[in-house]
């Protein structure tokens, strides 16, 4: 008689369904998958030991690249350290902007997150949709802090600087003229927030086309309804956060239970599922992206109608003004001291957590007194998402696991950090 | 009035642990219990299990090393005749290499493990720290017992710090290279590594060389004991008021 024994496949590193750098070792009876094994580490850039050679401000940039499809979320848990540690509040006009950006991150990630996941599923649609999208927003990204990406806007005490009056347009080319320059340029002949505002307005109808494309269709469904049950108990032991805790069915929020920033003045809901599946979870982040888009309305309300400043008036934190070092002494040396070396936080240690896109993202900052932090953890979602991978396909089909890390919404940015 | 508030999670935690408890703090509405390496699992499988805690959820393992806390290579006390370079030269962190690393002090207790745990069902947090007792072969009973989602990042605490953790069922290296050597966050470790690797056309594989970069840190370890953070302090007191 034959003998038959499992098989072991390797799937990934490079691999279009494995999100950037992910190595699966797949032991498979048939086509079934007996054990996963992931292989992570592979983007490893030891981000948290740079950061403790470099003054504190220096690593906000490195936040962006961690989750490089969520940044300013990323920057808001770590300025929200420095800032607990320091004992300084952000003033409340800053507080909206980080409330009116971590929601447009939140439509980003989710926008990448739909676009990718239906690609590796099958439907290559949604990704141009979703790409279409995403354009508009990473054009207010660079409105605001000149980086479409890598922003380094947050900063502890408040935001690098108030939005701009002015909306960029785009200019006449041999691609872009007449009849179409005039209709792309349609939302951008006032400020960001009109153009904000022009975008929320329109963002419903393009959240209900998305789900046109998916929520009743057949491939669609057989691909992800009943694929990946994560129980509530799962949920819990394995220390998931975000859409994935909520799919299972658990209110848990942290902007509604921890409310941060502006989150306890703007009215949202939290979308639930009720089975945990692949499917809840997709139908759980379309009706995230709508709530965020709610919530970026309210914020843009409220900040065309309260101007005021976005950064502490203490310059012993924040630089003084260009106009201010000019002809004050005292301003020149505050900001040679600064950007020098830094600013010293009191010995202490914190945790301090947003709800990022894909879950909780918490940065556990040490500090000894000095102008570096002498520890600094970054607990990303993913990273705890991922480690319940083998429990989570074993006796799925092995199509199935591109469906699992898709809903997983991984990121190797912040796993491997 | 006070005896009529309800004990606050600081005081429950003394009362429940006793003995095993080696200190709790608050601060700044943030609760950290220290319990010992002995008792460990004990105080785990209690704060998990009893309905005045219920932690379900334990969000973060992380390691720390403490080698190093708080020294600084800039004096801000004295007055000095040097430069700029009194702050760069000599080998703080991330300015020495492999051949140069410092050698920490016996007995520091270096290692710690510091857990967060969230409760769903209170809505509260909690850190539970614990020390290694030994330096050289530190050891902390796993958690994956209680907390299955804690497998991976005790996995990343023995790869960066090579904390071992007694009853893991996996304890592999997770995020460094295979056949890494070392654990590279240890205080211990450069900042510039110690091996480089590169493809050599001639032999036609990938090579691993010790490193060719210097160690460049630009900016001085600096900590300053002063009155400079009083105005922040005031501040917030201020808005507090304000805010009442």
């Amino acid at each position: 008689m034959q003998e038959i024994r499992n098989y072991t496949i390797n799937f990934g590193p490079q691999h279009p369904a494995a999100h950037g750098v992910l190595r699966l070792v797949l032991e498979m009876d048939g086509e079934t998958v007996m054990r996963a094994d992931p292989h992570i580490g592979l983007l490893h850039r030891g981000t948290e030991k740079l950061a403790e050679s470099k003054p504190f401000n220096q690593a906000i940039g490195y936040m962006d690249r961690l989750d490089y499809v969520s940044m300013m979320c990323n920057e808001h848990a770590y300025v929200r350290a420095i800032e607990k540690l320091v004992g300084i509040q952000a003033p409340v006009r800053a507080q909206y902007i980080r409330t009116m950006f971590d929601e447009i991150t939140r439509i980003l990630n989710h926008l990448m997150w739909i676009g990718s996941n239906a690609l590796d599923l099958g439907a290559m649609a949604v990704f141009l949709y979703a790409f279409r999208e995403r354009e508009e927003l990473m054009d207010c990204y660079e409105a605001v802090s000149g980086a479409r990406m890598h922003a380094t806007y947050y900063r502890p005490g408040g935001v690098y600087r108030d939005l701009p009056d002015r909306m960029p347009q785009y200019k006449e080319s041999r691609w872009r003229k007449g009849g179409d320059l005039k209709r792309m340029n349609a939302w951008r002949e006032g400020s960001m927030l009109d153009f904000l505002e022009a975008f929320c307005k329109d963002f419903y109808s393009k959240v209900d086309e998305y789900e046109t494309l998916l929520t009743d269709n057949r491939i669609w469904k057989q691909r992800t309804v009943g694929i990946g049950v994560v129980t509530p108990e799962q949920a819990y032991a394995w220390g998931m956060s975000g859409p994935m805790l909520r799919g299972s069915g658990i209110a848990w929020d942290l902007r509604k239970k921890q409310p941060y920033a502006a989150y306890a003045n703007v009215d949202f809901d939290i979308p639930l599922g009720t089975k945990g599946d692949c499917y809840d979870r997709y139908l759980v982040r379309v009706e995230e992206m709508r709530q965020s888009n709610r919530i970026v309305e309210q914020c843009v309300k409220w900040l065309r109608a309260n101007p005021g400043p976005v950064m502490v008036e203490n310059f012993k934190i924040a630089p003084p003004s260009r106009e201010g070092m000019k002809d004050d002494m005292e301003a020149l040396i505050h900001h040679f001291k600064l950007f020098t070396e830094g600013y010293c936080v009191p010995a202490g240690e914190t945790y301090s957590a947003v709800e990022a896109p894909k879950g909780e993202f918490g940065i556990y900052l040490i500090s000894d007194g000095a102008n570096k932090p002498f520890r600094l953890k970054v607990r990303a979602p993913g990273f705890a998402h991922l480690s319940s991978m083998d429990e989570i396909v074993r006796g799925h089909m092995l199509p199935d696991v591109v469906a699992m890390i898709g809903t997983y919404d991984v990121v190797f940015g912040e796993i491997d950090r | 009035m006070s005896e009529n508030l309800p004990p606050t999670l600081a005081q429950r935690l003394n009362a429940r642990f006793g003995a095993d408890v080696v200190a709790v703090t608050e601060w700044r509405g943030e609760t950290t219990l220290e319990v010992s390496a002995t008792s460990w699992l004990s105080v785990f499988q209690a704060l998990r299990d009893e309905a005045d805690f219920r932690f379900e959820q334990a969000i973060d393992v992380c390691g720390i090393d403490y080698m190093g806390y708080g020294q600084s290579e800039w004096d801000t006390t004295g007055i000095s005749s040097q430069g700029f370079s009194r702050g760069v030269e000599g080998q703080g962190p991330g300015r020495f290499r492999w051949s140069e690393r410092p050698q920490a002090a016996p007995n520091e207790k270096r290692y710690a493990v510091a857990v967060q745990l969230l409760s769903i069902t209170h809505n509260r947090r909690l850190c539970v720290k614990c020390y290694c007792p030994d330096d050289a072969l530190p050891i902390v009973p796993s958690l994956t017992g209680l907390f299955p989602g804690a497998n991976w990042f005790e996995r990343e605490a023995f790869d960066l710090y090579g904390i071992v953790f007694e009853g893991h069922p996996d304890l592999r290296r997770i995020l460094t290279d295979y056949g890494f050597v070392g654990h590279p966050f240890r205080k211990d470790f450069p900042l510039i590594g110690n091996v480089e690797v590169r493809y050599d056309s001639e032999k036609q594989r990938v090579i691993y060389e010790p490193v060719s970069i210097d160690p460049r840190v630009l900016v001085p370890r600096v900590i300053r004991d002063d009155s400079r953070y009083d105005q922040a302090q005031a501040e917030a007191a201020a808005n507090a008021a304000a805010g009442k």
